[in-house]
């Protein structure tokens, strides 16, 4: 791999950040809002209900968690998309770059957009409703570096739809994280699910990482085995992800639509 | 022969796009692709840039199979210029060479970039987003991209359509001057007849995914008894009778 094209690949979509301010402002919109939301409802519970003393941090905590598997995901997704819409993609693919090399791009860069959004909306939430996501010490690495995995991931599949059906798979691409997030029981223990749910769902890291900061938090506890093991499923993950990207890229240049991807 | 396209063949579910072509292009030599819409020249041309997987054929560029080589080293040595396909819209003039500049790996870019925009008169709007661009600047800018590694081998698809005739003169004008300047071998698709006959040392006819003539512009147009290539052109797409 060279990482000169990996960078020159980043440079292009932090050249399209820079240049705009209302992208900025975009980035930043959705997970301050977002925070602003849950920690309202939350407070509100904590005010009804003495049942959960910690009810705004432990919801707060899940939706910014929640939230930067999201924006990997989106951020993976919309740098392929603004590929199509520009009409870009045609030149992208005739550059003698390698797919691991797009792949690792979209990947480090994902990751680069999501943090612009996440970073001010989880300092915000400290001031403003007592809540710090950084209370989770050292394990919150571990979670980010699954939820980070698993969100690349879902963004590699939705690219490959992509290439597989074209832009007309672009609204699954926004739906793909709504339909996961029932099952991945980001604000409610897995036992809430019905137990022919509970066995899907314990297939997928976000059960493992989201239990994992209820423990935290209400018991101060930490399980690195059930850590370990949603940074392994999102791995397994990973890897077919990035098998199926590369056989919907063979797939594309059998059915020729690479050279006439636009929107 | 440094381009060799042997017994091609590419098919889209039941429809032959490109039926068994054959032709060799020469070491610097530009070679005209024409034919009707939809005869197969954006295909044949995706499969040379290794966008699209022949079915069956070969395609051999300097003695090494396209299929054997290395993705990246190949496209090293080509580029691609088609007035259907952009550049990010939102990235200024700048940035576009000098991203594209780092993915084709071109040393002394600063240069490059300064030698390309000298040449193409764009420096004029190098700061400005290649969207807010006129036709005439986003063509020269596209122009600029495919020629920013100093391609080896240059695929042009209708370079100079919807350009107005003083800029269309002027691109042609270009690629005339950089030919001689430089060591390049082109592929030039478009219905253009008059940039074909200017530019092309021969042509290629291609109708219904087939090749149905070839030779130089003069040679066709006495064969088949017209006055110009555009007369030739339209018996040809016209003529019910294919001929090889």
């Amino acid at each position: 791999m060279n990482f000169s094209k990996i960078y020159a690949l980043g440079l292009r979509h932090i050249y399209l950040i820079s240049n705009s301010l209302p992208r900025i402002i975009d980035l930043i919109y959705w997970p301050t809002v977002q925070i602003f939301l849950w920690g309202f409802i939350s407070k509100f519970f904590t005010l009804s209900s003495d049942y959960y003393s910690n009810t705004v941090g432990i919801i707060l905590t899940a939706a910014i968690l929640y939230d930067f598997l999201f924006r990997v995901s989106i951020s993976f997704n919309m740098m392929f998309l603004e590929e199509i819409w520009s009409r870009n993609f045609t030149n992208l693919f005739i550059a003698p770059i390698k797919i691991s090399e797009i792949i690792t791009s979209l990947t480090l860069t994902a990751v680069l957009r999501a943090l612009i959004g996440l970073v001010p909306a989880a300092i915000i939430a400290i001031p403003l409703f007592g809540v710090s996501v950084f209370k989770l010490g050292l394990p919150l690495l571990f979670l980010l570096l699954s939820l980070y995995l698993f969100g690349v991931t879902l963004g590699l599949l939705v690219t490959s739809g992509l290439l597989r059906f074209g832009p007309s798979f672009e609204n699954i691409a926004w739906a793909s994280l709504f339909f996961l997030a029932p099952l991945g029981c980001i604000y409610y223990p897995i036992e809430v699910l019905p137990n022919s749910l509970q066995f899907l769902a314990k297939g997928l890291p976000l059960v493992h990482i989201f239990e994992e900061m209820r423990s935290i938090l209400l018991n101060g506890t930490v399980d690195y085995l059930d850590i370990i093991k949603s940074i392994s499923i999102s791995i397994v993950y990973f890897v077919l992800g990035v098998i199926i990207f590369y056989l919907s890229f063979l797939g594309a240049k059998v059915r020729g639509t690479l050279i006439n991807m636009g929107e | 022969m440094f381009i060799q396209i042997k017994n091609l063949t590419k098919k889209f579910n039941n429809t032959l796009a490109v039926n068994n072509i054959n032709f060799n292009i020469g070491k610097n030599k530009t070679v005209g692709l024409l034919g009707p819409n939809g005869c197969g020249k954006t295909t044949s041309i995706g499969m040379m840039l290794g966008l699209i997987k022949p079915n069956s054929g070969e395609i051999i560029i300097d003695n090494k199979n396209l299929e054997t080589l290395s993705r990246d080293d190949i496209l090293a040595r080509i580029n691609f210029a088609s007035p259907y396909i952009e550049l990010p819209k939102k990235l200024t003039v700048r940035q576009n060479l000098e991203v594209y500049g780092r993915l084709y790996g071109v040393k002394k870019l600063k240069d490059r970039i300064e030698e390309i925009s000298e040449d193409l008169d764009i420096k004029s709007f190098f700061n400005r987003k290649t969207g807010e661009l006129s036709s005439g600047q986003k063509n020269r800018v596209s122009l600029a991209k495919s020629l920013i590694n100093k391609p080896e081998i240059l695929l042009l698809d209708e370079p100079t359509a919807s350009l107005d005739p003083d800029i269309g003169d002027f691109v042609r004008g270009y690629i005339q001057k950089y030919r001689s300047k430089n060591q390049v071998t082109v592929l030039l698709a478009s219905h253009n007849m008059n940039e074909v006959e200017r530019l092309c040392d021969s042509i290629i006819m291609m109708k219904n995914g087939k090749i149905i003539d070839r030779g130089t512009c003069e040679e066709i147009i006495k064969k088949h008894g017209r006055n110009n290539l555009e007369e030739t052109f339209l018996k040809l797409a016209r003529s019910k009778d294919e001929l090889q």
